[in-house]
């Protein structure tokens, strides 16, 4: 490390920082599994084997088990497009992949109910036909799909880009087809960046809140996804349910961030050069 | 990328736009892409562009201008100035300190600077709501001193400063990580104090990716909702942040007022954004000069 700091000042450094993400962020995390442990191991499980709960946490692996493969999918065909081709209009398409980032998740529930919602453009059509999208599990896979579509594409286009295209090439001139190449040279170079980014999509999926508000409708044990179901217990004032659903969701976190730290650990070459540590 | 500069196979079309190369699967890899985006962020995208003109545009002024949405809007981009602007030293510090020293734990508390891109926001919300309200452990501290630090602005400015740490972080550490030591070092050979180190070398390096990940963590602040509706108490015109005022307008079915909203934020982010470019081009210009 640095030979010439301060020896008086990086202690004082060191303490700030500790001090400071403690307070922030990791004195938050403990406070929700305190809250939803005081009043006991009991009560603490109670609320989460009720039906609306179980519900909710079926409901919120259904919609990520849909979003996160559809927009896997995309991330793999897009940063393929992107990282291989040379096109005229490609930052224009990397702006609009990355455009979901910088909108606010209740934007991005608003454009559905804009759409599809009972005064929305397809509103009439589809109450005709008895298609229901908003309030409905459609509705939260379509908010779902928009807030973590970024999420694939972003972590493979720099990586791909970085790789070149010298080994796909290689293989392609000895003969081997198109699928080939792809399953046999291009995936297992992308295969840990490609486990990053569905990894943080998954988190994202499953702890989405203002999107999947908008459109949800919020129906107790109907729509409700295990975020909601939380804001629904708090607002009701069930304070340790609230918190013992939130302490899976917390954990959730929790486990997502083990992996992804491992994943920045022992296969740091294989990431986008962005996730190097 | 020597590769795709290959010669096409004979007999393949040359199309204008793209450069020809040897790989396979340009068209379906771009089709499936722009389907996709075409149907997930393009159409519902032009759904909020054309629907705030249902009003038409005196319509519009007048739901942007009422007191409610003004004072909502600027709560909204206010607090995640302030917040963002206070996560800079604090995530500058933060930076410094996981790049700089070696301590036992270090990659353990790198680890945990990414909680809040991790942690759920309503999870976030509810806990800090939690610490911060009126019996809350902080809560009652700051009471004590006579801050209030729930149910109002201030709770508002919390949650986004929790939220956008990592934003502010995860920019910087890179660049320190990169910086030349031996130019610092050079600077301390020839007799700059720390301070003048610090303030002479380190910042002007470290300034666009300041600059940028600001931008970053008040872009995420200004549309922020799960973590901030839980302790901010939604008074209307005092604490009301604006995407709460579209999720209230939709629920009177209000499509137009909300889009008009929506669409508001999105035009003063992309505004913001576009000045923040202008900024780092004028900061990598006058680097290099």
């Amino acid at each position: 490390m640095g030979s010439i700091r301060l020896p008086g000042i990086a202690p004082l450094f060191l303490a700030l920082t500790l001090a400071i993400l403690g307070v922030l962020i990791v004195f938050p995390l403990g406070v929700v599994f305190q809250q939803a442990l005081s009043k006991g191991l009991g009560p603490y499980l109670e609320p989460l084997t009720q039906p609306d709960a179980l519900h909710a946490i079926q409901l919120t692996l259904t919609v990520a088990a849909i979003s996160v493969p559809l927009n896997a999918v995309f991330g793999v065909a897009a940063a393929w497009a992107v990282a291989r081709f040379e096109f005229k209009g490609k930052s224009l398409l990397v702006t609009f992949i990355d455009l979901p980032f910088s909108m606010s998740p209740v934007v991005s529930g608003l454009v559905w109910v804009l759409l599809f919602g009972a005064q929305g453009w397809f509103g009439p059509w589809l109450q005709e036909h008895n298609i229901k999208i908003i309030f409905a599990t459609t509705g939260l896979v379509l908010a779902t799909v928009l807030v973590t579509l970024p999420f694939v594409a972003r972590e493979l286009i720099p990586l791909m880009q970085d790789q070149g295209a010298d080994e796909e090439a290689a293989a392609l001139t000895l003969g081997a087809g198109g699928f080939t190449t792809f399953w046999r040279v291009t995936l297992p170079n992308i295969k840990w960046a490609l486990l990053y980014g569905v990894l943080l999509c998954n988190a994202r999926a499953m702890g989405e809140f203002g999107a999947v508000s908008v459109v949800s409708g919020s129906v107790r044990g109907l729509t409700t996804t295990l975020p909601l179901h939380v804001e629904v217990l708090y607002n009701d004032y069930e304070f340790v349910g609230a918190f013992a659903a939130a302490s899976i969701l917390a954990s959730l976190g929790l486990v997502t961030l083990v992996i992804k730290t491992l994943l920045e650990w022992r296969h740091s070459g294989e990431l986008s050069a962005g996730r190097r540590h | 990328m020597t590769a795709t500069a290959v010669a096409p196979p004979p007999g393949r079309v040359r199309t204008r736009w793209k450069q020809p190369s040897i790989l396979p699967g340009f068209p379906l890899a771009m089709g499936w892409t722009l389907t996709y985006l075409g149907l997930v962020v393009v159409l519902p995208l032009i759904a909020l562009v054309v629907r705030p003109w249902e009003l038409g545009l005196s319509g519009i002024w007048a739901t942007l201008t009422e007191p409610r949405v003004l004072a909502a809007l600027r709560l909204s981009f206010g607090t995640a100035f302030l917040a963002a602007l206070t996560n800079v030293p604090i995530g500058l510090l933060v930076a410094w300190t996981l790049t700089r020293y070696e301590f036992p734990g270090r990659r353990i508390v790198d680890a945990f600077v990414d909680l809040p891109f991790a942690l759920p926001t309503a999870v976030a919300g509810i806990a800090l709501t939690a610490i911060y309200g009126p019996s809350g452990p902080l809560g009652e501290l700051f009471a004590k001193a006579g801050i209030k630090t729930a149910y109002n602005p201030i709770g508002i400015y919390i949650a986004l400063l929790f939220i956008g740490l990592p934003f502010v972080v995860r920019t910087i550490q890179p660049v320190l990580q990169d910086l030349d030591r031996e130019v610092e070092e050079a600077a301390h050979t020839l007799g700059a104090s720390n301070l003048q180190r610090f303030w002479l070398v380190v910042l002007p390096a470290v300034l666009p990716a300041l600059l940028s990940g600001f931008s970053l963590a008040f872009a995420r602040a200004v549309g922020e909702y799960g973590s901030v509706i839980f302790i901010a108490g939604n008074m209307p015109l005092k604490s009301e942040i604006a995407p709460l005022l579209i999720v209230i307008k939709l629920e009177q079915y209000d499509y137009a007022g909300a889009a008009a909203v929506g669409l508001a934020m999105l035009a003063i982010s992309f505004g913001g954004l576009l000045a923040m470019n202008g900024v780092q081009l004028f900061l990598a210009r006058r680097g290099r000069a």
